[in-house]
């Protein structure tokens, strides 16, 4: 296990946002929070991130409460927003260079950690090109291959095709699948576009602010009786 | 983590800054050339009117041009620190922010890395223009130079730690120009970096109070006094005093309790 939540609970002002979230990833494991726009996921992502404090409940890391220990935790944790965080005007190499040093590596670390992840995303001949200069789908890898240059153990994505074509999106989803496989990273993904999740994977189903589903892909579908997950989607929140 | 950790970070930092500014070469000119605009062309125009008399630091009596070197070296602080609070809405606007309140080091440390990596810009931008003043019959002791150099860092943390401050109030990039209109002209033309204060008082005593209440007034006072290596140390104190106040409060409104910087909507 490498992140539990524990009876979260968060407000925007008076409006309930997230009530009584509770669930645990198994490490290694594909996750998909599937909730249609306006469920709470960036929220939960805010929270997950510390960018939003807690009011409620707690959230553990590796069993460690993420309060009282948020400096181990965060060199854990990789973070891919919804938004682009990537400075446009700086280059491929100096966006990773700059997330690298903020968690603490050297120079020589953090030169070596990109070129690496440059490579692996199939990226290195853009290292000097300045950001504007990429496409959305290479922008988009560019920052996953940002959040994995301290090697963290869980990754979390937060609607990371978020303004790609169709190829891209596959293109991205199997990239972070692989991850996942290969280097065992637990990774939690947020999206509302149920051709993302598969079958095997792990889904949370979210909507206004509960979780209303957790499960296996296929054992939600047998639970519900539905023969697909988008089957099972609609059945649970009324959404196409 | 490891102090090394914190080094690379403050590094890190102080690097995507300059890269960002040499991104933005033409702020760096503009920012001289506003003023040195005041200083060949406002100065020139004024010196017939406002008479400077013997006033410390001065030993002598000087010329208006260089009366206002010093108050100019704090107006190219105040705008480059609102310019860099303009920065960080911009960063927020486009999500980089988080990245940089996702790091696992303590965010009064980020916070304030950025703000020192602001300063230097500006310090250099005014050792610039100092020497450029040159041309004009500003010439303050060798050493003053060197002396003058705490008082312009701690003039970029108070003006950084202040445009931080505002920055983290203001929700939208658009909302940022009116407020430069309420903060900058006001702090610098109610301040002593024009004119002695003495002459403030003649004209109206109320509006030399507030220029007296005014924290840029005592930081170019800092800056005067240290550049012609004297020492005074009711400007230093308030500025420095002001610096904590405003880096508490600027640190402490980027802490994640306050919902409202991350520009976050219920989702």
């Amino acid at each position: 296990m490498t992140l539990a939540v524990k009876d979260i609970g968060f407000c925007y002002g008076k409006k309930p946002v997230l009530t009584d979230i509770n669930f645990a990833l198994d490490a290694g494991r594909f996750h998909a929070l599937l909730g249609p726009n306006g469920a709470g996921k960036s929220t939960l992502f805010g929270l997950l991130t510390r960018l939003l404090a807690l009011q409620q409940g707690d959230i553990l890391f590796a069993g460690q409460s993420l309060k009282k220990h948020p400096t181990e935790a965060m060199r854990k944790i990789g973070v891919v927003f919804q938004q682009n965080a990537l400075d446009l005007d700086l280059t491929v190499r100096q966006n990773l260079m700059y997330h690298s040093a903020l968690h603490g590596l050297s120079r020589k670390q953090s030169r070596l950690r990109g070129d690496q992840e440059l490579e692996r995303f199939g990226l290195l001949g853009r290292a000097n090109d300045p950001v504007r200069a990429l496409n959305g789908g290479h922008r988009r890898r560019v920052e996953i291959a940002r959040a994995l240059l301290h090697q963290p153990t869980l990754l979390l994505l937060d609607e990371p095709t978020a303004g790609l074509d169709i190829a891209s999106r596959k293109a991205l989803n199997d990239h972070v699948r692989q991850l996942c496989a290969v280097d065992k990273i637990t990774v939690l993904w947020a999206t509302h576009l149920i051709e993302e999740v598969s079958a095997q994977d792990r889904v949370m189903v979210l909507h206004q602010g509960r979780l209303l589903a957790d499960g296996s892909g296929q054992a939600l579908c047998n639970k519900t009786g539905t023969t697909s997950l988008a089957e099972t989607f609609e059945l649970l929140t009324g959404v196409d | 983590m490891k102090p090394a950790a914190y080094w690379h970070c403050f590094v890190g930092i102080q690097t995507r800054e300059w890269l960002r500014f040499w991104q933005q070469r033409t702020r760096f000119a503009s920012a001289l050339v506003r003023p040195l605009l005041w200083l060949v062309v406002f100065a020139a125009g004024f010196r017939a009117v406002l008479g400077i008399s013997i006033i410390p630091p001065y030993q002598t009596y000087i010329t208006y041009e260089t009366y206002i070197a010093p108050g100019l070296c704090g107006m190219i602080i105040l705008f480059n620190s609102m310019q860099g609070a303009l920065s960080m809405v911009y960063d927020r606007e486009l999500g980089s922010m988080r990245v940089l309140l996702m790091s696992p080091l303590p965010r009064p440390f980020l916070l304030v890395t950025k703000l020192l990596a602001m300063g230097v810009v500006s310090v250099i931008q005014v050792y610039i223009f100092l020497f450029i003043a040159l041309l004009v019959d500003v010439e303050p002791p060798g050493w003053g130079y060197l002396a003058v150099l705490p008082a312009l860092i701690l003039a970029s943390l108070m003006l950084g730690a202040l445009g931080l401050l505002i920055a983290t109030w203001i929700k939208q990039l658009e909302n940022f120009a009116g407020v430069m209109n309420f903060v900058i002209f006001p702090m610098f033309f109610m301040s002593s970096a024009l004119y002695p204060l003495w002459r403030m008082n003649e004209a109206s005593p109320w509006l030399y109070w507030v220029c007296q209440f005014n924290p840029f007034t005592h930081a170019v006072e800092a800056i005067r006094f240290s550049l012609y290596l004297e020492w005074n140390p009711l400007a230093w104190g308030v500025t420095a005093g002001v610096t904590v106040v405003l880096v508490i409060l600027a640190t402490a409104g980027f802490r994640p309790q306050r919902t409202r910087i991350l520009g976050t909507k219920p989702a």
